[in-house]
């Protein structure tokens, strides 16, 4: 969904600039909380996953391909704020080194597939998982539908952009109906790979997962401690 | 069980991260993306402009070398707003 230089205006691509300038401002100061010695190392891994699964495209309907965009993966795994930096260098870095997004839709890109894609992929989480049984093995569920929400949230943010600043005069319902569309189709690969990448590391480590935190805080006052004491 | 430490983990994630960039990238599909297709399908694909890529584009090579700047800038900016060890809660052991 990467957004070429051109299809938005000049005070538009201005605006989602100053917005995902912002965003990663508040990022910076969020991430602290989440971060500490031992998590921090992950965050590093967790933007180079993203970075190198949105090189795969997968075939989704005919003649039309689509990728990870990885936010709300990224967010469940390290956090919202540090999974918005994450993915705020893997746009930087696709933009800068492989031309992939505009210079100016830089900002844009950033709100997009970053901001929109981790709000919205940790909001629906955290509600899945308030409704769901606390238990580790509703985590990665949790996160599929996350993801598979997320994907069509940015496909819809990119239909306001484009109502607001958009370069050529068209039907702004036809854009929102074929972008909702195929996005949809989209947000079942987002699922699959961000469901098969959380459910890996749950299976190995569940202290990594920033998401299945509460549920392993509750499930050790009920287990006990002693098989993880002999495990840490 | 015994789990796997955070350095193994971390070396499996780069290890995964490297081959999907660097062998399974060579697998991915070629045609136009969600949002290319449908500016195109709508008339607006001619308004997008391209700049010119350092790289030279996606190759199994630039891909995984893009994988490693990724973690560096990444690693290093988290790493950097951190927090500390003595700063607040000190949990389980940190030996790895």
């Amino acid at each position: 969904m990467h957004v070429p230089d051109g299809f938005l205006d000049a005070p538009t691509s201005i605006g989602t600039g100053v917005v995902a300038a912002a965003a990663v401002g508040v990022a910076l100061r969020g991430a602290r909380r989440e971060l500490d010695d031992r998590t921090a190392p992950l965050a590093g891994l967790v933007a180079a996953f993203v970075f190198a699964t949105q090189m795969l495209n997968f075939p989704v309907a005919s003649g039309t391909s689509g990728h990870l965009l990885g936010g709300a993966l990224a967010a469940i795994l390290v956090g919202p704020y540090t999974g918005l930096l994450c993915m705020a260098t893997v746009f930087l870095v696709q933009c800068l080194l492989f031309a992939d997004g505009g210079i100016t839709a830089l900002g844009t890109n950033i709100d997009l597939m970053g901001l929109v894609t981790v709000v919205v992929g940790w909001t629906v989480f955290k509600a899945v998982q308030a409704v769901l049984p606390k238990r580790l093995s509703m985590v990665a569920p949790s996160a599929a539908i996350a993801a598979l929400v997320s994907v069509p949230a940015a496909a819809l943010g990119f239909v306001f952009l484009y109502a607001v600043g958009g370069t050529a005069d068209l039907s702004l319902e036809h854009l929102a109906t074929a972008m909702v569309g195929v996005h949809v189709l989209i947000g079942i690969g987002e699922a699959a790979i961000t469901a098969l990448a959380i459910g890996s590391i749950i299976a190995v480590r569940p202290d990594l997962v920033h998401g299945a935190r509460p549920v392993l805080a509750k499930r050790e006052l009920v287990v006990g401690t002693a098989s993880e004491k002999a495990a840490a | 069980m015994r789990r796997p430490g955070t350095k193994v983990v971390a070396a499996v994630v780069l290890l995964a991260a490297l081959v999907l960039a660097g062998v399974v990238s060579r697998f991915a599909s070629g045609d136009p993306d969600g949002l290319t297709k449908v500016s195109e399908d709508q008339g607006f694909g001619g308004t997008g402009k391209t700049h010119d890529s350092v790289l030279g584009g996606y190759g199994s090579l630039t891909g995984a070398l893009g994988v490693l700047v990724v973690l560096g800038l990444a690693g290093g900016v988290t790493y950097a707003v951190r927090r500390r060890d003595h700063d607040e809660d000190h949990d389980e052991s940190r030996a790895e």
